[in-house]
């Protein structure tokens, strides 16, 4: 092999991960995967982890995890095997299952890239406006982090100052907020802000329900738009 | 019948998304499901005959006018679709995710070897999946599956229309290097 060879190589595989380096070395060696030779190919792909040193390529752990899998198999295929254990496992079972599965997704992916794509390879008389289009008119425009903050602020005005801060021992969570979001947006598909704030919510559960239509818009799991008219905002299921 | 066939296909022209069979059916109040089937299947076999700029493909749960991938080039003359392009990592992902969904993260990677928390947040942002929940275990991770706009992106009927992934014979032939 030429060093300009494995160089190529490199560079197509470095990104993918252990398993795609694994695949790239029986490919090459051309084996069997049901009978890999496991000394080679455990010492082909330290080999490879070396080169990616050299090439200042930061080996990621999962490298080294899928490096001690291979040596450890190595090992116990070289102990004599009992004669009396005839149930012994292949020690390469360890690699083999994972392998079969990982090429099983990775055809499948494959399959996958070739169907006729929406947006791609096909499209509809009216694309999804955002995805397709690059400028639309809409009668609702999509809310910044700004218009967000002000509604915000008006709901923290609203609530009632009674008793001051209270501590409370059974506060919610933000994670636990965006599921009890969720389960109201299953049902109703969309919500104004102002439904999402209930009339006595205290200021810390007002607090945990805005963060939580925050991340949720970070997730892209809700999309929110202001009316141009009446200047609601409402929040879009996606 | 045939006013049937030419009033779906005018719901079909104006739809924004695949229409189900339920849908045409609250429209249409006089016919039976299956006239509405009969009716779409003469439609699509005529589109066939004709074949023309556009065919009617079953996706998503519905059916749905789409244009012939013979002209896409055209098509991106006229409007500048949004790149879809996914890297091979993600398509993976994705693919993991279609076929042994709903799943966590963790059992994610482990399929990879990698970690995947990155393409998790595009394909989220692309609502090619979405999160279902947690799962009720230590940590309570997430839990992902795809969504509708993935079954319309990847002109799928449902998820049993899924391909199915060819068994390893050969490895030369199940993984080749590049992909679309």
């Amino acid at each position: 092999m030429t060093p300009d060879e494995r160089y190529q190589v490199q560079l197509e595989n470095i990104f993918e991960g252990p398993m795609d380096l694994l695949v790239h070395l029986i490919k090459k060696h051309e084996v069997d995967i049901y009978d890999i030779p496991i000394a080679l190919i455990t010492e082909q792909y330290l080999e490879y982890l070396e080169w990616m040193k050299a090439m200042n390529i930061d080996v990621a752990g999962e490298f080294l995890v899928l490096a001690s899998t291979l040596t450890q198999i190595k090992s116990r295929m070289l102990l004599p095997a009992h004669e009396d254990e005839d149930e012994d496992e292949d020690p390469r079972l360890e690699i083999i299952r994972p392998l079969e599965e990982y090429l099983r997704i990775k055809s499948a992916a494959e399959k996958l890239a070739k169907r006729d794509l929406l947006g791609e390879d096909t499209f509809v008389r009216y694309p999804g406006q955002e995805d397709y289009l690059l400028n639309r008119e809409e009668a609702v425009i999509d809310v910044g982090l700004f218009e967000l903050i002000d509604a915000f602020q008006k709901i923290l005005e609203n609530i009632t100052p009674i008793g001051r801060m209270e501590i409370n021992a059974d506060t919610i969570t933000v994670r636990d907020r965006i599921v009890q979001i969720v389960d109201i947006f299953e049902t109703k598909g969309s919500v104004t802000f102002n439904e999402l704030f209930s009339k006595n919510a205290d200021k810390s559960e007002v607090v945990v329900t805005f963060l939580a239509i925050l991340e949720m818009v970070r997730l892209s799991l809700i999309r929110v738009a202001q009316h141009t008219q009446t200047g609601i905002i409402r929040l879009f299921y996606l | 019948m045939e006013e049937i066939k030419n009033i779906i296909e005018s719901l079909l022209l104006v739809a924004g998304e695949p229409l189900t069979i339920d849908h045409i059916n609250n429209i249409l109040t006089q016919s039976g499901k299956k006239e509405i089937r009969n009716a779409l299947s003469e439609l699509s076999k005529e589109y066939e005959a004709r074949k023309g700029g556009f065919f009617l493909r079953e996706v998503a749960g519905g059916y749905q006018i789409r244009t012939r991938p013979e002209y896409r080039e055209w098509i991106k003359r006229l409007i500048q679709p949004k790149a879809l392009r996914l890297s091979k990592a993600a398509l993976e992902t994705l693919a993991i995710i279609a076929y042994k969904q709903p799943i966590i993260r963790s059992d994610i990677e482990y399929v990879r070897g990698v970690n995947c928390g990155g393409i998790l947040r595009m394909l989220l942002e692309r609502r090619l999946i979405r999160i279902l929940g947690k799962k009720e275990i230590p940590g309570r991770p997430l839990i992902y599956a795809t969504t509708k706009q993935f079954l319309e992106v990847f002109d799928l009927k449902d998820l049993k229309d899924l391909p199915t992934p060819e068994e390893i014979i050969t490895l030369g032939e199940a993984s080749s290097e590049h992909m679309g």
